[in-house]
């Protein structure tokens, strides 16, 4: 202890403390405020960076799952007017199948019918040139079965006999 | 561009291990006197200097060194050179007064330079207020001024880019370390900043001068008490001028404990105060001394011994040394600057517990 003592030079410690209180001061202004603001700057600087990176990706993560959704809204569409195309063109083939059949029928139905009156109308026809030729013919026949006296005699005799009276 | 190579140079030597120049120091030896010309050699390596010795050629008994200015208070300013003292072989005169080195040490004298002794062989004559630049405040200026430049110039690059430039590279992790290692986890993320310029500072200061020490320049400046006794006050009074109530409230009227308890606490607390910087100031004159005196004895031992074989052993221990050394250097300079910490975190901590 008293060695330390007896070494301990005031001039030494005078010098020093000058010297370090200086120094101190001189790195405090030109040294350890510059590179420790520099250093928090880019520390700070670095965080944002990998803050707005991290952003980014959600934001890119986001778009990307909106784009599949939009994607998969796109798809459903297009298979819905596919689906919709299909059942109009099955409807619109149903429809005129059913409309050709239904034509047909019709116009079987009138030419039957047609078929109908025109034979209605040639046996009627034929039922009335019948009739004229038949009277024609009856005519003829009464004209010549009456043609003597005896055979109207005969005739007259024949129906008075039919004739029953009772 | 100059000054950087001239600068890059500097700092190459600066880190040579001391082995290459003391060797060639305490080549011509007389084989007698070897191991007591060791011991001098260390003792006065150890102590300060009044001029910047590099070494000695015993042969023609010339030194290779410069002298350093001497100033001297004593009723009136005294400046001059050390080369008046001769080594401490001759009698200076300044003014009209005389003075004399005398085991390191400027005294009074007459003409003659006759040094008055009492009984335990102290000298009695008058000591003038000394001043001087000596080789440890030389060292310091210059190693200041380096440190100054060298961060400076780290600071400035940060203007042009994000990234400092190379002495930046190197030093940045290092400030990093002193600000996430040391000064956050002791102090905590409130306080930390107003103490950061001073452990930065302090970091860098004690490992550039214990750096240096372990060159062959043969500087011994934080082996000095008065240099660790004036870091270990500057970390006592910012301790003590920063503190929060809690800080003296936990000194002098410990809060959780019985009555009887927090009258024998204070006293202890109180003595811990000082003992705090006390130990750092010890710690660090201690270490630096021990390495200085661990590392120049190998080098001596190599000529102490007169067969290869143990020479080379002792060289390649004092290599490892040396390298054990660089280490210290840069632990020395951690443990101070986390202990530092270490107090002002006490200073400002916010006891909400009761313990």
């Amino acid at each position: 202890m008293e060695k330390l003592i007896n070494e301990f030079s005031v001039g030494l410690f005078f010098w020093q403390t000058l010297l370090f209180l200086v120094l101190l001061f001189l790195l405090k202004k030109y040294a350890w405020k510059p590179i420790l603001n520099a250093v928090n700057e880019r520390e700070k600087s670095i965080e944002d960076a990998l803050n707005k990176a991290e952003e980014a990706k959600k934001e890119m993560a986001e778009l990307k799952s909106a784009n599949e959704d939009l994607l998969k809204e796109a798809r459903v569409e297009r298979d819905e007017i596919l689906k919709e195309a299909r059942t109009l063109k099955d409807k619109i083939i149903a429809e005129a199948k059913t409309k050709a059949n239904e034509d047909a029928e019709r116009i079987v139905a009138s030419a039957r019918e047609s078929i109908q009156h025109e034979k209605m109308a040639a046996v009627t026809e034929l039922k009335n040139q019948v009739a004229v030729l038949s009277i024609e013919i009856a005519e003829k026949i009464l004209k010549e079965e009456l043609s003597s006296e005896a055979k109207q005699s005969s005739m007259i005799s024949s129906v008075v006999n039919e004739i029953q009276l009772n | 561009m100059q000054g950087k190579k001239i600068f890059k140079l500097l700092l190459f030597l600066l880190l040579i291990t001391p082995s290459l120049t003391i060797a060639s120091e305490e080549v011509a030896k007389e084989e007698n006197s070897v191991k007591s010309e060791i011991k001098q050699d260390i003792m006065h390596h150890l102590q300060d200097a009044y001029d910047f010795h590099l070494f000695t050629d015993k042969t023609t008994n010339t030194h290779y060194g410069f002298p350093l200015p001497i100033i001297l208070w004593d009723n009136g300013l005294h400046v001059f050179m050390s080369s008046k003292f001769h080594h401490g072989e001759a009698v200076a005169e300044s003014k009209g007064n005389y003075y004399k080195i005398y085991h390191n040490k400027i005294y009074k004298t007459d003409a003659e330079g006759t040094l008055s002794m009492d009984e335990n062989h102290h000298v009695t004559n008058a000591k003038p207020l000394d001043f001087s630049i000596t080789k440890s405040v030389f060292s310091v200026m210059l190693i200041s001024l380096l440190i100054f430049l060298l961060f400076r110039g780290f600071a400035k690059s940060y203007k042009k880019s994000h990234i400092p430039n190379a002495v930046g590279k190197f030093m940045e992790p290092l400030v990093l370390f002193v600000r996430d290692e040391i000064a956050i986890p002791n102090i905590g993320e409130k306080h930390y900043k107003k103490y950061m310029s001073y452990l930065l500072t302090v970091f860098f200061f004690i490992w550039f001068i214990n750096l240096t020490g372990l060159t062959p320049l043969g500087i011994n400046v934080t082996g000095n008490i008065a240099v660790t006794f004036c870091l270990a006050l500057i970390t006592f009074l910012i301790t003590q001028f920063t503190s929060k109530k809690d800080y003296w409230k936990h000194i002098f009227w410990m809060p959780g404990v019985p009555v009887p308890m927090k009258f024998v606490l204070a006293p202890i607390e109180l003595l811990g105060v000082f003992i705090k910087p006390f130990a750092l100031m010890i710690r660090l004159y201690a270490n630096i001394s021990a390495g200085h005196i661990v590392l120049m004895s190998l080098v001596g031992l190599l000529f102490v011994f007169q067969n290869w074989f143990a020479r080379g052993a002792f060289l390649g221990l004092t290599l490892f040394l040396s390298i054990i050394e660089l280490l210290v250097a840069f632990l020395q300079a951690y443990i101070f600057t986390m202990l530092t910490a270490l107090y002002f975190g006490g200073a400002v901590a916010e006891h909400d517990d009761h313990h």
